[in-house]
């Protein structure tokens, strides 16, 4: 590839990404009213955004090989453990991501 | 005591915000980290990953591109391709219409082109002093997460090869952040119904398309399941109100 083909293609990712950001804020500028079922939208959808990027998250884990996703499973039920304790998120992320490195470094080993 | 505070709304804003940010500095960077260095080993210099960290800003899409420079020349489909794993972001628009409305003024701009899976859900959860100006606050929160993530993607490129320990598992970071964020929405809801419907259908499409293809039938699932129970949550929603 040559220098223009690189920079074309960086591009289209550039151009890609923005304009599903940008869409929703052009065909619902701040001059017009949201119609009530975006508005609808507006409300419902962060909820089921959240739980998508739970699973999003899990996505590689094959819980059929390997460790079962184990490793994946038990600190992810200890953030969420900890963080309906405590509900501090520094330290939730702090000690899940603390425990996951620990279990994938040290005890789950392939 | 509102005069003393508004005389420095932009600084106070910056101030507020970093510690909201900081517990995502070590996954972003990180992460950024092992984007830098997996450039490097596809025989990129600094800049490549720097430029592209900073106006690309989307970790998988990241990826893709970077596998598309060293493949052979198709633009249009690295675009169809960045534009289907970004759908998801759609959706986050429509959720920040409100948030991120007009009455941020130019700076709303600099928060819709950098709405990322983290500012998303960082933003839309953050509990903001009432002293403090909101759209600074969001805008500074965003700034800061993109600043980890270019840094890191430069640090990786010039020295991660370098680094004296292992990151293995670092990257569990972001999923104890979108499971912190899941829970606190959860406690904060008065009805479950959106929260579950994104969990179970993105897990259904999962099992049934797999792991490279189901953001798209999630989202769509997602789009179509809301919009039948509208009915039956819109009054739930009145009902709040």
């Amino acid at each position: 590839m040559t220098l223009t083909e690189q920079i074309i293609t960086v591009g289209m990712g550039i151009l890609g990404v923005h304009i599903c950001r940008v869409l929703p804020f052009l065909i619902f500028p701040p001059n017009r009213p949201i119609p009530e079922y975006i508005r609808y939208l507006g409300k419902v959808l962060p909820a089921a955004m959240f739980g998508m990027l739970v699973i999003y998250c899990y996505k590689n884990v094959d819980i059929f090989s390997g460790f079962h996703g184990f490793p994946e499973f038990l600190a992810g039920l200890i953030t969420l453990a900890l963080h309906l304790w405590k509900k501090n998120m520094f330290l939730s992320m702090a000690v899940g991501t603390g425990l996951y490195m620990f279990l994938v470094q040290a005890v789950f080993v392939n | 005591m509102s005069e003393i505070v508004s005389k420095t709304p932009v600084r106070d804003a910056a101030k507020a915000a970093f510690p909201y940010s900081a517990p995502m500095i070590a996954g972003f960077i990180f992460l950024g980290i092992a984007y830098g260095l997996y450039m490097k080993q596809l025989g990129f210099g600094v800049l490549f990953p720097v430029f592209m960290a900073l106006l690309i800003y989307a970790g998988s899409v990241e990826f893709i591109v970077a596998a598309a420079l060293v493949a052979p020349f198709s633009p249009l489909n690295v675009f169809l391709i960045c534009l289907m794993v970004s759908g998801r972001q759609i959706f986050y628009g429509i959720s920040m219409l409100e948030k991120y409305g007009g009455h941020l003024g130019k700076k709303r701009w600099y928060l819709i082109t950098s709405l990322v899976d983290e500012a998303f859900s960082l933003n839309y959860m953050a509990k903001i002093p009432s002293h403090i100006n909101k759209g600074w606050y969001m805008f500074f929160v965003s700034l800061y997460l993109q600043i980890y993530w270019v840094m890191g993607a430069g640090i990786g490129n010039l020295f991660g090869a370098m680094l004296p320990f292992d990151l293995k598992g670092i990257e569990f970071a972001m999923t104890a952040l979108f499971i912190i964020i899941f829970a606190e929405n959860w406690l904060k809801e008065k009805s479950h119904e959106s929260s579950l419907l994104g969990l179970g259908i993105t897990l259904t499409s999962l099992i049934i398309v797999g792991k490279e293809q189901f953001l798209i039938p999630s989202l769509l699932g997602i789009w179509i399941m809301l919009t039948l129970s509208r009915p039956k949550l819109s009054s739930k929603l009145k009902r709040i109100e």
